[in-house]
């Protein structure tokens, strides 16, 4: 059987980030930072209007955008204000920002429907090359800081008295969901970041013991969403980003129609 | 005396710029059983910070013995449903440890052959009690407790007393307990202190198990485990 070329390298680019996002949804999941991922998504439109306004790498403006947002959430979550209202507020502020700078480049130039959604059959190798390298990362660094990083999750009184600084680990956090966000941006869109994060993890939770199962089932939910919504998305001629995203939800209903482990 | 284990002097912490806690002196030695009891606000869960180093003091020191090892069990986890974690896999958070050691530290803290169930679905009591062997498994010379036996009934926290005070003894290590309770503490304390804002007062508890007026308040299944302790403060606050 001969592969399509074309199609390969779609699927590359799907699964590439479906596991990138598979182990840090988990996190993402357990600790509750389901609008926090949705805030830093949402800076990666800001990201675009910006790199296309002084000439660079969208990746490159892209991840500047989501690392900002999130360090500054993460400041500001400390000043007092209901962490619910200001994630609510800086995401979509964020998204309205990002609308609005996108608006006033020359048209011609920004495919923003591709933006919101993805555009995932306009990856070339470059992209693919892009996509596993931030996939690569941000797998090293999850794996890295594995142990202290759940530790944290777990109870930070727990972390602390083990002399982990629970804030440094959220660090990690905060930098590998912007490399996510940034890879990602391509595959599903801005507005579906979130969704490709938690929806494989929350699907994998009813069929795993350990935290190292769960990431290891939603890598794997995540790889056959990615397939599933490509092969139907070229089938009936839908957009594959959200075919991606309603994949997955699939997978989150059939889990949860399993005995809970 | 032996040299303590750690000792604070003129401890002052701090939570987050408002002062909780100040001019405290406090030292425990090994193998004492000291409980701390105070109530809410008042700053017993940031003595026990200060003391195992999650806050830094704002002013005083505080010694620690060069072979301190602290075993530390804070205050009820809140577990997220999210979290998929077995007590094994628990045991070995943040360091791993081999399946010999954790089987050892369950059956020390009275929690044999649960290694594989998962936490969320364990009664309270038993949480606890993985948490204690969580604990146990660097082989501590000083236990922290912060607030263990909330949650538990009467007997359930009896029993848990009952516990400590047998480790105490197998492993000879010194226990620091924080309790809610003002006024039943564990009858094997040493030492009782009472914090609210500073050390209020300092005691024994009084340890009246055959007083029938005991038996009428605790009943016969806390077989002694469980003592009054009087305040004798000069002051109001």
């Amino acid at each position: 059987m001969n592969i399509d070329p074309f199609l390969l390298r779609v699927c590359l680019a799907g699964v590439g980030v479906a596991v990138a996002a598979a182990p840090l949804g988990c996190f993402v999941l357990w600790r509750r930072m389901a609008y926090f991922s949705d805030a830093t998504a949402h800076a990666a439109l800001l990201g675009v209007a910006l790199s296309l306004a002084v000439n660079t790498h969208v990746i490159l403006g892209v991840l500047l955008c989501a690392l900002a947002m999130a360090f500054m959430v993460v400041r500001l979550g400390g000043k007092g204000l209901a962490t619910d209202s200001l994630l609510g507020v800086s995401a979509h502020a964020a998204l309205a920002l990002g609308l609005v700078a996108v608006s006033l480049l020359p048209a011609v130039r920004v495919d923003l429907m591709g933006f919101l959604i993805g555009d995932i059959l306009a990856v070339g190798a470059q992209d693919i090359a892009l996509i596993w390298v931030g996939a690569f990362a941000v797998f090293a660094l999850i794996a890295w800081r594995w142990q202290p990083l759940l530790t944290s999750t777990l109870n930070p009184e727990l972390a602390r008295s083990a002399g982990i600084v629970p804030e440094r680990e959220a660090m990690v956090m905060t930098v590998t969901l912007a490399i996510v966000v940034a890879v990602a941006l391509k595959v599903v869109g801005t507005l579906l970041i979130a969704a490709l994060l938690l929806i494989p993890a929350a699907a994998a939770r009813p069929l795993a013991r350990t935290p190292e199962a769960m990431a290891i089932w939603a890598a794997v939910i995540g790889t056959a969403s990615a397939l599933g919504g490509i092969v139907a998305s070229f089938i009936w001629d839908t957009p594959t980003g959200p075919s991606i995203v309603c994949a997955a939800t699939v997978f989150f209903f059939i889990s949860r129609l399993l005995p809970r482990n | 005396m032996t040299a303590p284990l750690i000792e604070a002097r003129g401890l002052s912490l701090a939570h987050t710029g408002a002062p909780v806690l100040r001019d405290v002196d406090f030292a425990i030695h090994p193998g004492e059983i000291v409980t701390v009891v105070g109530p809410n606000g008042s700053g017993k869960s940031t003595l026990i910070k200060g003391l195992i180093g999650a806050l830094d003091p704002s002013a005083g020191t505080i010694t620690r013995d060069p072979a301190l090892r602290i075993g530390y069990v804070p205050q009820k986890l809140a577990l997220d449903g999210t979290l998929p974690m077995t007590v094994d896999r628990f045991l070995s958070l943040p360091v791993r440890v081999p399946p010999s050691v954790r089987a050892a530290a369950l059956a020390e803290a009275g929690l044999p052959g649960h290694g594989k169930a998962q936490l969320s679905a364990l009664s309270g009591g038993q949480f606890q009690r993985a948490m204690l062997a969580r604990a146990l498994l660097n082989t501590p010379n000083l236990l922290i407790l912060d607030e263990p036996t909330q949650g538990l009934d009467q007997p359930g926290a009896a029993a848990f007393y009952q516990r400590i005070e047998a480790l105490r003894r197998d492993l000879g290590c010194a226990v620091l307990m924080v309790s809610h309770d003002l006024h039943v503490v564990m009858a094997a304390s040493d030492r009782v202190i009472c914090v609210n804002g500073h050390i209020c007062c300092e005691g024994t508890p009084d340890v009246v198990a055959d007083a029938p007026e005991y038996r009428a308040l605790f009943g016969a299944g806390t077989q002694g485990a469980l003592a009054l302790y009087r305040h004798h403060h000069s002051h109001e606050h």
